[in-house]
């Protein structure tokens, strides 16, 4: 019993710092309607200032003072970094889709990721002890730490404020107001920009409360931004986005089961939450306290699509003469160059099918991949568990891939927008912890190796045509999906999910199928990777390769089929180059601030228009 | 005290208002007349910045606001009731009344919330009511209600009569008549010629963006023709 309610205990302890995250991100997206992917970072940021400041303030005040003071005015100041990205960076996009926003605060991610590295240091901190707060509480014979039981104590009256501030105050009401019609509360008379800047600072301050309040039970280091993203989305989606009491249950509940899951089931903590959230959401899509998402709602709607045609016969020609290049590189390239290829070619076809579901399907997929990484997986597995040959384990990967999407897009597919993204980004994150801690299966982070193609295709200059063949079908595949019947039906229920269900047009079930291709070619560029590599490894499930897509595909243009392939192509290129830099998160993250705010449409946008002012490009010949 | 000068606005590529002139004197209550899509609503908009006319301008008591962002339009004095009413549907009576709520201003009435619930003693009672609960009638009270909170002292309302039950469309005009023997500005688009002839001084006609006619109610009833040309009987 005592250990019961100790566990219980340290349990709420723990959901202090979540809540507090939890709930900047809520108010935040209540307000703006962006979910700040770069919340973590907030809470990365106060753990760090608040480490430099409770090494400074006791100094000056004395201990209490000190130790509190720094954590008051952690949030200020990381309040005011907040104020900063918020005018910066969020301004000029907030009409801009959501697809935009989200990889925005992304490149602020990369950006602080760096600023961090270069402030603190690539080394673990620890937090300092919390003064007159460092013994135990002897409870039912159980120790619980004094720090801990003033946690607890303190959540509900944080929840109580926040609750306040938004129900009684004039600032609550004119936020609430905002959540619904900007503009009318701008026609009003009510300065909405500064309002909204208001928020995102609060939002942000409440995150680096969260960072500070967890010191002295942990400490700083650099992937606390990572790390927290995966139980902060978590408890978002369970207690419903924008609601704050919500945000108090989630926490508290993912926390709690946690605790217990460390304590009897050690081989599941990462996977017991995800589990959790797929049975909150079965029951209630839009979480426990949420509220359904009308879309198109609060008038974000971005430039008409140009409608999308065949290549003409230019087009045909520099394709095929492309292609005709590629194949006759080995002849005259170095083996290293033709890995390099191969990469490309694989990771072509992986941004393809994302750009598949994204930009034809419109479905802002974060956990793309779970497929790329899943399907790696599925022809690993059956290699070194079945023997299986090559030729027929390859099959495995789409197949396995594809399995996968039906079951994830099951959950997924029912939602739209904002929903859609942080549940699929939840599974994959499922998907990678189940990966990573079923390590009797899957051998954890030490990988399945010894991978290997059959003999016909070993070596550098057959596996290069077997992937340029597998690769170049796939994303020629692709191309007809889009321009086939079911492509149109595609783009309408993106378009208008009201009206193509009007005309007969079962929008969710073509999405759903849709999810499951771009799942199965997602695994199969897995497939062609394992084999290049003769390995695999969990980090190809993890969310950074979701993200490294999506960047792609962005940097390239969200709009046609050859973004995705211009973009990873650029990448693949300049990434050998870029990653050799001290900071160059740095770089990338601040080029793609800039791409966002500058150049929405990516390379392949930017370049025909470009085109089509000098002349070049005729509009009936775009693709 | 509100003048617009050859204003041009557009949605996307559609050229809505071409042109438009016209100006509203102090404490004059103008009605703007015309048929759906003759472009009222954009009129109104492009006077509250909602809508930036391409070219044209748009001034209060000598001030431009072409260009402006509209919570300044709103607060140097003119209050925007628009015709779909977007009332804030999760706050309560009082919580939309405090949303619009701005300092006093010289020159115009000042408004508390007693003073409104004695202009619309409906709304009195369901003071802590959310707003989706509300009739529509009571929905269109409320959004004039949450304008006057600003203190205006130049009044649009647009299409205050739509869909409205003839009983509550007669308190309406018995309270914008009440505004108007305050003082208040008024300009009111309108698709009902009865309404207007009772609250309104004059008469604005557009189609096509572009104004067909300006003058009082009796030089209108003496053109039947631009009557029966540009307004839908």
């Amino acid at each position: 019993m005592g250990f019961f309610i100790a566990q219980l205990l340290t349990g709420l302890a723990n959901a202090a710092a979540l809540f507090l995250v939890a709930s900047g991100l809520s108010l935040i997206f209540g307000v703006t309607r962006i979910v700040n992917f770069a919340h973590g970072s907030f809470y990365m940021l106060g753990a760090y200032v608040g480490i430099t400041l409770m090494g400074v303030l006791p100094g000056v005040l004395g201990p209490h003072f000190g130790f509190w003071g720094a954590i008051v005015l952690t949030g200020l100041i990381v309040g005011l970094a907040g104020a900063l990205v918020e005018i910066v960076v969020l301004r000029p996009i907030y009409r801009a889709p959501e697809l935009f926003q989200l990889v925005a605060t992304f490149g602020v991610i990369l950006v602080v990721q760096d600023l961090a590295l270069m402030v603190w240091g690539a080394e673990d901190q620890m937090g300092p002890r919390a003064p007159g707060l460092r013994g135990v509480f002897r409870i039912l014979g159980e120790p619980i730490p004094k720090y801990d039981i003033v946690l607890i104590c303190i959540t509900p009256f944080i929840l109580l404020a926040l609750w306040a501030l938004i129900a009684k105050t004039r600032l609550g009401v004119l936020v609430r107001a905002a959540t619904q019609d900007r503009e009318m509360v701008a026609a009003l008379g009510v300065n909405q920009r500064w309002l909204f800047t208001g928020v995102f600072a609060l939002g942000s301050a409440l995150a680096s409360w969260g960072g500070a309040l967890q010191l002295p039970k942990g400490g700083a280091d650099l992937l606390m931004d990572f790390n927290i993203i995966g139980p902060l989305f978590v408890v978002t989606v369970i207690g419903g986005m924008g609601s704050l009491p919500g945000a108090f249950i989630a926490a508290v509940l993912i926390s709690v089961l946690n605790v217990f899951g460390v304590a009897y089931m050690p081989q599941s903590t990462l996977v017991l939450m995800f589990v959790v959230m797929a049975i909150v959401l079965i029951v209630r899509p839009y979480g426990l306290l949420g509220k359904e998402e009308v879309a198109g709602e609060h008038g974000q709607s971005g430039a008409p699509e140009t409608p999308i045609r065949p290549f003409g016969q230019r087009g045909k020609i520099a394709v095929a003469g492309l292609l005709l290049v590629l194949a006759l590189l080995p002849l005259v390239t170095q083996p290293f160059a033709l890995v390099l290829l191969t990469d490309i070619v694989i990771f072509a076809l992986f941004a393809a099918s994302l750009q598949f579901i994204l930009g034809t399907g419109g479905l802002v997929s974060f956990g793309h991949a779970a497929f790329y990484g899943g399907g790696a997986y599925a022809a690993a597995l059956m290699v070194t568990y079945a023997k299986t040959p090559m030729e027929i384990a390859f099959l495995f990967a789409p197949l396995g891939a594809g399995m996968l999407a039906l079951v994830i897009g099951w959950f997924c597919i029912r939602l739209s927008g904002v929903y859609f993204a942080m549940l699929t980004l939840a599974f994959s994150q499922l998907v990678w912890s189940l990966v990573f801690q079923w390590r009797a299966v899957t051998r954890g982070d030490d990988g399945l190796i010894d991978i290997w193609p059959s003999a016909w295709l070993s070596g550098t200059v057959p596996y290069y045509y077997f992937t340029l063949v597998v690769g170049v079908l796939g994303i020629l595949f692709l191309r007809t999906v889009i321009h086939a019947p079911f492509g149109y039906a595609l783009r309408a229920g993106r378009d208008s999910a009201r009206q193509a269900e009007a005309m007969g047009i079962d929008v969710k079930r073509v999405q759903y199928v849709a999810f499951a291709l771009a799942g199965a070619l997602a695994g199969l560029a897995g497939g062609l990777f394992v084999f290049a590599k003769g390995s695999v490894f969990p980090t190809e499930l993890e969310i950074g390769k979701s993200f490294d897509a999506l960047i792609v595909v962005f940097l390239g243009g969200v709009k046609t089929l050859s973004g995705g392939i211009v973009g990873a192509s650029f990448m693949a290129a300049v990434e050998d180059w870029l990653t050799r830099l001290h900071y160059w998160r740095l770089l990338l993250g601040l080029l793609i601030i800039a791409v966002v705010i500058l150049a929405p449409e990516g390379i392949v946008g930017s370049a025909r228009r470009l085109g089509l002012r000098l002349g070049l490009v005729k509009h009936t010949e775009a693709d | 005290m509100l003048e617009l000068r050859d204003v041009n606005s557009f949605y996307g590529k559609a050229h809505i208002l071409q042109d438009l002139s016209f100006s509203v004197g102090c404490g004059e209550v103008v009605a703007l007349l015309g048929r759906n899509g003759a472009g009222k609503s954009t009129t109104m908009k492009s006077i509250i910045q909602i809508v930036r006319p391409r070219s044209g301008s748009v001034t209060l008591a000598g001030r431009e606001l072409v260009g402006q962002p509209s919570y300044r339009v709103a607060r140097s004095g003119i209050g925007y009731v628009p015709e779909d009413r977007r009332i804030f549907t999760a706050l309560t009576v009082l919580e939309n009344l405090e949303v619009g709520r701005q300092p006093r201003r010289d020159g115009a009435p000042f408004w508390t919330v007693d003073a409104l619930f004695e202009l619309f003693p409906n709304l009195y009672e369901r003071r802590n009511r959310l707003g989706k609960a509300m009739s529509g009638g009571e929905q269109q009270m409320l959004t004039i209600a949450r304008t006057l909170m600003g203190n205006p002292s130049l009044l649009l309302l647009d299409e205050p009569s739509e869909g409205i039950a003839p009983v509550i469309v007669e308190q309406m005009a018995h309270a914008i008549l009440r505004l108007k023997a305050q003082g208040l500005t008024v300009m009111i688009s309108e698709q009902n010629l009865h309404f207007a002839r009772v609250v309104a001084d004059r008469a604005i006609i557009i189609e096509s963006g572009a104004k067909k006619f300006d003058g009082s109610f009796e030089e209108l009833a003496a053109k039947p023709e631009i009557r029966d040309a540009y307004l839908a009987v």
